[in-house]
């Protein structure tokens, strides 16, 4: 066997990937809450809560409908994204004109609200979703086995961040939604119906949250806490990237999940509490975030 | 001439604030006129007012019969007015052409990209810059070509010469009276009424929330005392 750093290479390399695999769903779940918040101006605390939605989704869909994982990741992003919507029209969009204080009590009473119902009818000890038949098994590397299915979250997540990063930066829908998150009133002046477009891109960034949640039901097991497990990380992410940012998020996203993945092979007692020692640090040096505007 | 907005009775608040008392005025198609006023007399109020972003007004606004004044931003914007705010409002996160091309063209009858370059030549060296990274000469053209080309009939100008350089000024005096060459409809709030003398119609002076008067372009030299008077100039 051959080791690196004197750490055997097989266990480097099963917790880079298992970093890499936390990272997709950092930064599929920090992509969707930097949207929100640079157009909404609302940190969703809700956010976890509606992983977690997507998840049981998957799970609901295959259990009574007989809707195996493929159908999911599209029916279960549309779904839950479409309860998003709801939520913007009736609740959300009454907190505009208020302090941010009210959007972070709202959100967080929601999440909680959503995973006691959960909690209530489900239980929280879990229940398991099968990883597709397609991506069962394992690869060989030549230097590790990478199991199928986490290969494919990685890649997954990648080219869905890619993809929304491409839509944001590079297309006129994108263009309207970088203007309104500077001037909302006056992109509204130019005949844009901006409520609208705030009401989608609550829907888009719930529907993100969602595919995260199916991705990663075959991976944790389907429970009601699942979402709140990720959330602290999951800012303390969009903190460190920058408010707001897409880039941010998506690059800090990736990469804390291979830093948090490295401390635990090098020192294993410091990997859940290295990504806020990160966030001090950076908010010492570039009170903005990495990516962020002052 | 027919009558492009009619203005009557216009009340606004921001918060507590009460801005604007009974504001009434009119503007026929085809017709430049300034609003004139010292600072605070609501002259932005009154663009705002009509585009529909003060948060409250009562009165009566109608533009081209239709009145507006429940009427949200979007779609007051569609009825084909286009606003360029005194602050610019260039978007740094947008490059000049994403800036050009944002507002959606609500009619036909704007200028095309190539008119506006032509006005304009500057935006099509910088077409790749960030819009922020333009000079404030350009930041104003760049203002006013992106409501040209979207088919607005009545342009509302905040103040476009504001700390600009005097040959600008003088270019941004052209393209005002090319647009108006075409055809298009300018409510333009000024400080600057030397300026305003070489491009408007009529003037409608402002004070504490009211017109107080209207002068014809014609009868601007012989009202030079009474206007000094109300400008404090």
């Amino acid at each position: 066997m051959f080791m690196i750093f004197g750490i055997p290479g097989p266990l480097l390399f099963g917790q880079l990937l298992l970093g890499l695999i936390n990272g997709a769903f950092y930064a599929l779940l920090s992509l969707g809450l930097a949207v929100i918040f640079g157009l909404l101006n609302i940190v969703n605390f809700a956010h976890g809560a509606l992983f977690m939605m997507g998840a049981f989704c998957a799970w609901m869909l295959l259990e009574y409908l007989g809707i195996g994982y493929w159908w999911s990741l599209l029916l279960a992003p549309i779904i839950i994204g479409a309860f998003g919507i709801l939520l913007e029209k009736t609740l959300i969009s009454r907190l505009y004109k208020l302090d941010h204080l009210y959007g972070l009590l709202l959100t967080f009473g929601l999440a909680m609200v959503i995973e006691g119902l959960f909690r209530n009818q489900y239980g929280s000890s879990g229940l398991p979703y099968r990883i597709p038949p397609s991506l069962q098994g394992a690869t060989d590397l030549g230097f590790m086995f990478m199991p199928n299915y986490r290969g494919w979250v990685v890649v997954a997540a990648a080219i869905v961040c890619f993809t929304t990063w491409a839509l944001i930066e590079r297309t006129r829908l994108g263009a309207l939604l970088r203007a309104a998150t500077e001037n909302a009133p006056l992109v509204q002046s130019f005949g844009v119906n901006v409520p609208r477009m705030v009401t989608l891109t609550y829907g888009a960034g719930v529907g993100l949250a969602a595919f995260a949640g199916v991705l990663a039901a075959p991976i944790y097991s389907v429970n009601p806490n699942m979402g709140s497990n990720f959330i602290i990380v999951v800012f303390a992410v969009v903190v460190i990237g920058g408010m707001g940012s897409i880039l941010g998020s998506i690059v800090t996203g990736f990469g804390l999940g291979v830093v948090e993945g490295l401390t635990k092979v090098f020192y294993p007692q410091a990997s859940s509490t290295v990504i806020f020692v990160v966030m001090a640090i950076v908010l010492l040096i570039r009170p903005a975030g990495l990516f962020g505007r002052i | 001439m027919r009558e492009m907005l009619a203005v009557s009775g216009l009340n606004a608040w921001y918060g507590e604030s009460h801005i604007l008392h009974g504001v009434d005025f009119r503007i026929d198609e085809g017709e430049v006129v300034t609003l004139l006023g010292r600072n605070g007399a609501g002259k932005t109020t009154t663009m705002k007012s009509i585009m529909g972003l003060v948060p409250r007004r009562a009165g009566s606004i109608r533009f081209s019969g239709t009145e507006t004044i429940g009427l949200r931003p979007d779609r007051i914007a569609r009825l084909g007015i286009g606003f360029c705010p005194e602050e610019r409002g260039i978007f740094a996160s947008l490059d000049v052409t994403e800036n050009l091309m944002l507002p959606p063209v609500i009619a036909p009858g704007g200028l095309s990209i190539d008119e506006i370059h032509e006005l304009f030549p500057n935006l099509k060296e910088r077409a790749r810059s960030p819009g922020t990274k333009l000079s404030g000469g350009e930041q104003q053209m760049l203002a006013i070509a992106r409501i040209l080309r979207t088919g607005a009939r009545l342009l509302l100008l905040d103040e476009p010469t504001e700390g600009l350089a005097p040959v600008i000024v003088q270019q941004i005096g052209r393209t005002i009276r090319e647009i108006k060459k075409r055809g298009f409809t300018v409510l333009l709030v000024e400080q600057n009424f030397q300026f305003a003398a070489t491009v408007a119609d009529r003037h409608y002076v402002m004070e504490h929330g009211r017109i107080i008067d209207m002068i014809a372009n014609a009868d601007l030299a012989a009202s030079t005392d009474r206007l000094h008077a109300y400008l404090g100039v």
